[in-house]
């Protein structure tokens, strides 16, 4: 099980289901981030979190404990 | 019948009303600033803490009221402040005309997740008009937008526009006239279309349309809370968990007093999880499932994405070293920039003061409490209010370029992590940092941060990093105190310790409210990451004016009365114990030729004399047994208490006090050898009262007093700006009851400490 917050730079991979729930599942949604989206993780903080992921067609940061939240597969 | 014809002059026109509603970063401020001119007013709310901005927007004759929503992503509420954007469209907030068009403005380059909040204004019932903004970037981009059928496909007037090249405005104010002059004549749109019409290039239904098991649920709640309950807040008080809407009808009662309990609500959501459309996820595949079908053919994208501008300078500026070094760098000249640059503006305010002042004791010979007034009053008080606008328009002027060029997400994305650790964001550290240099500007910055509970847990700490008006009291203290006899590092090891203090109590205090006072889950972090751009002149000056003039206003009047109270308090009574005036006295002396130093001598007692019998200077000798044990007499007690306006008063304080005459905190500050200086030397020399031989200044007891103005929040200034902020007199009640408990605290500690390590 591979979850966003465990890609590399440069990874691509595919929305498989969101996990997070409340106010966080709803704003990752609302972000476009559905099941069956290409995303890529373009950047990672100095300090190792956020990272920084690009998908539809805009780019867009998150933390680790919330991308964690966002399971991927490779396609 | 005709009112809406154009062609036709309507009797009396009723002023219509133009909603501007877009995603943060869509260049809306640009596009309200374009549209609206120079006169614009904010409007407020009660129990919000979001503002509107409101113009004036002229169209072929016609006047249009034009406001701008606070900008959203989705109009899914929360909270009372996201609320108001809902309330507006709906017509439902007090005070506010229902919009008769809301103008959508979206990023051409973006259009997927900008069309979301789209869709949602469809279901609204009112007329929308689409505009496409920064097309110039989409084509850069490779992205081929073709206008004319996404307008037929999505149903709405579509205009490719420039705001802030002022491109395509033409037909934008066209767009908007025939909307809102055709939506006022006739029927408004239907909420929700009660059958899919077709229309456009295929059969795409006007607005998204949930699946049907959805809508029975929706349909049943519409039924129980009654036809005039929108279907739009129906729907939302199903989709959004623990929501603004579900809190409001399920803790009290829905407007028509049929309550909706929890539980029914939590069987309904199950039901639709059963069915295949859990909540919140049915939306988003309805929606953005809408939007792909209506962008089919629309929008042609290269093949390979080419590289963009903000790829590239995001490889750099978001680089683990290069991103960091720009980022200090950039920190750096902020910080720099509020701290030295603005200082010869702000001496150029304080010369101004000083000149004003004299001309009034000069033209007004006769002195009395109503030229007291004037001059140590209101001109005083009106000199410390304009005395901040050098460095809350410069720390603006940065904020506003950062912000409009895309930076201030990056410099989020970098410092989240460390901010992350006392509990707030990234978004928390440009206030932070600024309120080194001051306060003031430091809590008005804190409106970059969306989150409310983040927001206040900033204010309420940002005033204990050690601001600049610290630095008199420091370098006095160490500079009378803490050189002479000591080694050559204790100076310099004190004044960053001192500074060490608010750095380390800052965050500690943070972590400590966002666990108690401010608890609540953590907030979501997702940020988006805008492409870059040149900052638009006309948005930051606008950011400037706007910010300087809020200070003025809201804050100003607040600092002005504190002034003049505080003033009142050191200026009564004015006669000596045989009832003879002391004004009158130093007048007398004053005019007597030759000046002897014995004269003045005399004058400064006086002025010395009458401080300490003062209505403060008595409050003050009532309270010495309260500052007693930080070391204190009831001189340094009353210094304190007259520092309330701002704590570098504290200095001139001390000079009156101990008959030197005031003392200016910047010259002080600037003195390489502060035991030369009159004011030093006094200080050095002060004895208790009745207790001769018996100093008041020890080490201990200096250290004590440093501690003291490290902590406490001796300064009306940042009250009324937390005031102005929070809109509430309990944040800066509270703030000012726990940095005065903070500061009590931590001097005594320092006293007794210091007094037990060297015996004393």
């Amino acid at each position: 099980m591979l979850s966003l917050d465990q890609l590399a730079i440069g990874q691509r991979a595919i929305i498989d289901a969101l996990e997070a729930t409340g106010p966080l599942l709803q704003r990752l949604l609302e972000m476009g981030l559905l099941e069956g989206e290409p995303v890529e993780v373009v950047a990672v903080a100095p300090l190792g979190d956020p990272i920084e992921i690009r998908l539809r067609d805009y780019r867009l940061s998150l933390r680790r404990a919330e991308a964690a939240g966002v399971r991927v597969r490779i396609d | 019948m005709h009112r809406g014809d154009p062609s036709l002059p309507a009797d009396p026109p009723r002023r219509l009303t133009v909603a501007l509603v877009g995603n943060p970063n869509t260049g809306k401020t640009t596009l309200f600033n374009a549209l609206s001119g120079m006169r614009q007013r904010v409007g407020n709310y009660p129990g919000v803490t979001v503002e509107t901005k409101k113009g004036r927007l002229q169209i072929a004759g016609r006047m249009f009221e034009l406001i701008d929503l606070p900008g959203t992503y989705s109009l899914a509420p929360r909270s009372p402040d996201e609320m108001l954007a809902v309330d507006v469209i709906l017509g439902q907030q007090v005070g506010e005309a229902r919009p008769d068009v809301v103008v959508s403005i979206v990023d051409a380059s973006n259009l997927e997740r900008n069309l979301y909040l789209t869709t949602q204004l469809l279901e609204l019932g009112v007329p929308v008009v689409l505009a496409l903004n920064m097309i110039d970037i989409a084509e850069g981009q490779g992205l081929r937008i073709d206008v004319d059928r996404l307008s037929r496909q999505l149903g709405l007037p579509v205009v490719a526009i420039q705001a802030n090249k002022g491109r395509g405005l033409e037909q934008l104010r066209a767009a908007i006239a025939a909307t809102a002059l055709a939506g006022a004549g006739g029927r408004p749109r239907p909420e929700t279309p009660a059958e899919p019409t077709v229309h456009g290039d295929g059969a795409l239904p006007p607005c998204p349309t949930f699946p049907p098991a959805f809508e029975q649920e929706v349909e049943a709640l519409h039924q129980r809370l009654g036809p005039s309950v929108p279907r739009f807040l129906v729907r939302r008080l199903l989709l959004d968990v623990g929501g603004h809407i579900e809190k409001r009808w399920t803790d009290r009662q829905s407007p028509n007093g049929a309550a909706v309990s929890r539980d029914e609500l939590a069987a309904a959501r199950q039901r639709l999880a059963e069915a295949g459309c859990p909540v919140p996820a049915v939306e988003a595949r309805t929606r953005y499932g809408w939007i792909r079908a209506a962008l089919a053919g629309c929008v042609v994208r290269p093949a390979q994405r080419p590289v963009s501008w903000t790829d590239r300078i995001d490889r750099v500026l978001t680089h683990p070293l290069w991103g960091t070094l720009v980022f200090a760098a950039v920190m750096f000249l902020i910080f720099q920039s509020i701290f030295y640059w603005a200082r010869p503006l702000m001496d150029l305010i304080d010369a101004g003061r000083t000149w004003l002042t004299d001309l009034v004791i000069a033209s007004w010979e006769r002195p009395g409490p109503l030229r007291s007034l004037v001059t140590d009053g209101i001109l005083a008080g009106v000199g410390s209010v304009l005395i901040f606008l050098p460095q809350i328009m410069i720390l603006f002027l940065f904020i506003a370029m950062l912000e409009d060029c895309g930076y201030m997400a990056r410099a989020a994305f970098l410092m989240d992590k460390l901010m992350s650790r006392c509990g707030l964001s990234g978004k928390s550290f440009i206030p932070m940092l600024s309120s080194l240099a001051c306060a003031v500007p430091g809590i008005m910055a804190t409106r970059v941060i969306e989150n409310r509970r983040d927001r206040l847990a900033t204010v309420l700490v940002a005033p204990l990093m050690s601001c600049s008006a610290r630095l008199p009291v420091y370098v006095l203290m160490i500079g009378a105190f803490l050189t002479e006899g000591h080694p050559p590092w204790v100076p310099g090891l004190t004044m960053f310790t001192m500074y060490l203090i608010g750095l380390v109590t800052a965050p500690v205090m943070a972590l400590l409210l966002k666990r108690t006072l401010l608890r609540g889950e953590t907030p979501v972090f997702v940020l988006e990451m805008p492409l870059y751009k040149w900052p638009s002149l006309r948005t930051v000056l606008r950011r400037m004016t706007d910010a300087a003039w809020a200070f003025v206003y809201r804050a100003g009047t607040i600092i002005l009365a504190c002034m003049i109270v505080v003033w009142a308090l050191l200026y009564f009574p004015t006669t000596d114990a045989e009832g003879r005036r002391y004004e009158e006295r130093i007048a007398r002396l004053e005019r007597l030729d030759p000046q002897t130093p014995e004269v003045a001598a005399e004058v400064r007692r006086l002025h010395g004399e009458w401080k300490a019998r003062s209505l403060l200077g008595r409050v003050g000798r009532a309270i010495e047994p309260v500052v007693r044990p930080l070391g204190w007499d009831w001189r340094l007690g009353m210094a304190a208490l007259a520092s309330f306006p701002a704590r570098e008063v504290v200095v001139g304080t001390l000079g009156i006090i101990y008959d030197v005459g005031d003392v200016d905190p910047g010259e002080i500050a600037e003195t390489p050898d502060v035991r030369q200086t009159e004011l030093g030397q006094a200080l050095l020399a002060a004895e208790w009262d009745g207790q001769p031989g018996r100093k008041v200044f020890t080490v201990p007891v200096a250290l004590s007093v440093m501690v003291f103005f490290a902590l406490c929040c001796q300064c009306a200034s940042t009250l009324a700006t937390i005031y102005r902020e929070t809109r509430h007199w309990f944040w800066p009640a509270f703030t000012f009851t726990y940095m005065t408990l903070l500061a009590y605290v931590g001097a005594w500690g320092v006293y007794q400490v210091g007094s037990w390590w060297l015996g004393t």
